[in-house]
């Protein structure tokens, strides 16, 4: 019969497609990530773990704002130099900092896994009542003595971790629909976040 | 979009004195340094040169000893009902955000220029070069505001980077970001205009002084009966000064006294 033969050429067919097309998936899933980011390591090995835990710090101790409303973002050397200007232990890259970087002046190249681009308005200050971390939008740092790897997308150079425009739009949306009146209406309001 | 008078409950605007401004231009300059504005190849050719604010010269245009001379600064107007608004067609330009200013995503921009036809006050440009900096005088870039490339439309903001700077500022002194003081926030060819001529505030706000000065018989707006609905006001008591602000018939009679 005609209609039988043509289904065990079909058969036939649909093996390799399906190969092929498993295949296409991993490449797509997991190959394309590989190629697209590099993997880079911070400068220096710095514990946010230890300096809360053991000596006793805050975060706002060194990033903290401004009285013009500004962000200090991380830390330059003046302020790890308060305690680190000569090396207080004897970790190779405390006296890395100290040697390479304090005493010529020179401030760690630190990797920001969160720059955004330049386009793109952001105010700390307007944020301040979410926790860095459990929002989504750091990793979190401040309860381990690792940093974590920061994957550069090689074609744009920004980092994996950037958040995206949908992740801001989302979380904007859903705290203006709890609270209208403060947002009057446009959460999402193009200036709030470009400039 | 808007096709309809948006109202919101704050609307940041200026009056701006004609009767006190010299015409020195301090405003065209502070803008085009606070907004990184590229010095042009050629200023005198005013298709290619991008300015923001611009001050024209009126003139009453009688003979020698009545003749009597205006400037009168245009930043963008910052309609209430802004034609450029609803030709956008991939909304690039809105005005939706608490303070009414007209805003301009460059990075969204697709070039096609609607809104530049649309705007009957000439208050936006179109950046037909890329934007080139003397050597080292990319150091004077302002780092609030992103530069722009070939290629989009840009206008003036009110600075719209010191609106958000003020509003920080107001919520770490635990103020409320939506009552700014007067002077919390001021666009930069305000802050530099040597004469006073030009007064910033909240227009809906009747602690800020622009709220009574609008209302004054001396102030006027641009094309008023075009029906934008400006939130830039012009003041002058010259009644010749307030005629130029319409196309008004000759022996038409004009608001004021």
């Amino acid at each position: 019969m005609e209609e039988k033969k043509g289904g065990t050429s079909a058969g036939g067919v649909v093996l390799p497609f399906l190969l092929g097309f498993v295949a296409a998936l991993a490449f797509g899933w997991w190959g394309v990530p590989q190629l697209l980011y590099s993997k880079k390591t911070q400068p220096l090995v710095f514990t946010h773990q230890n300096h809360i835990e053991l000596y006793g710090m805050s975060c706002d101790d060194c990033h903290s704002f401004r009285r013009d409303g500004s962000f200090s973002g991380l830390p330059g050397n003046a302020k790890c130099g308060e305690c680190h200007s000569f090396p207080l232990g004897d970790h190779p890259d405390e006296i890395k900092f100290v040697e390479e970087y304090y005493e010529k002046g020179i401030e760690v190249p630190w990797l920001v896994y969160q720059y955004q681009p330049d386009n793109v308005f952001f105010s700390h200050a307007a944020h301040r009542e979410y926790d860095c971390a459990t929002a989504g939008c750091h990793p979190d740092v401040g309860s381990s003595n690792e940093l974590p790897v920061y994957y550069e997308n090689r074609l744009t150079k920004y980092s994996r971790d950037t958040m995206k425009m949908k992740d801001c739009e989302r979380c904007h949306a859903t705290v203006a629909a709890q609270e209208p009146e403060r947002f009057a209406g446009a959460p999402n309001a193009c200036q709030i976040c470009h400039k | 979009m808007v096709l309809y008078l948006k109202e919101f409950k704050i609307k940041w605007g200026m009056v701006i004195d004609l009767d006190r401004c010299t015409g020195c231009g301090a405003c065209m300059v502070a803008c085009q340094a606070e907004n990184n504005i590229a010095p042009p190849v050629d200023a005198s050719d005013k298709r290619y040169s991008l300015t923001w604010m611009l001050v024209y010269q009126l003139s009453n245009k009688q003979p020698y000893p009545n003749h009597d001379v205006a400037y009168m600064p245009r930043p963008c107007l910052q309609c209430g009902k802004p034609n450029c608004v609803p030709v956008c067609p991939v909304i690039a330009t809105d005005k939706n955000q608490e303070g009414g200013i007209v805003s301009q995503v460059n990075a969204r921009c697709i070039g096609c220029r609607y809104c530049m036809a649309a705007c009957p006050y000439h208050a936006r440009y179109f950046n037909w070069q890329d934007p080139v900096w003397p050597e080292g005088m990319e150091k004077t870039l302002t780092p609030d505001v992103s530069t722009r490339p070939r290629g989009v439309v840009e206008k003036c903001l009110f600075c719209h980077h010191r609106y958000m700077y003020a509003r920080d500022k107001a919520r770490i002194e635990g103020r409320d970001p939506n009552a700014l003081n007067e002077g919390d926030y001021i666009p930069a060819c305000v802050e530099m205009c040597p004469t006073g001529a030009m007064v910033f505030g909240d227009l809906e706000n009747p602690e800020h002084k622009v709220h009574k000065l609008s209302k004054s018989p001396y102030a006027f707006r641009l094309l008023e009966r075009l029906n934008t609905k400006p939130q830039v006001y012009y003041y002058s008591k010259r009644e010749w000064v307030r005629k130029q602000g319409d196309n008004y018939l000759e022996h038409e009679t004009v608001g004021g006294v």
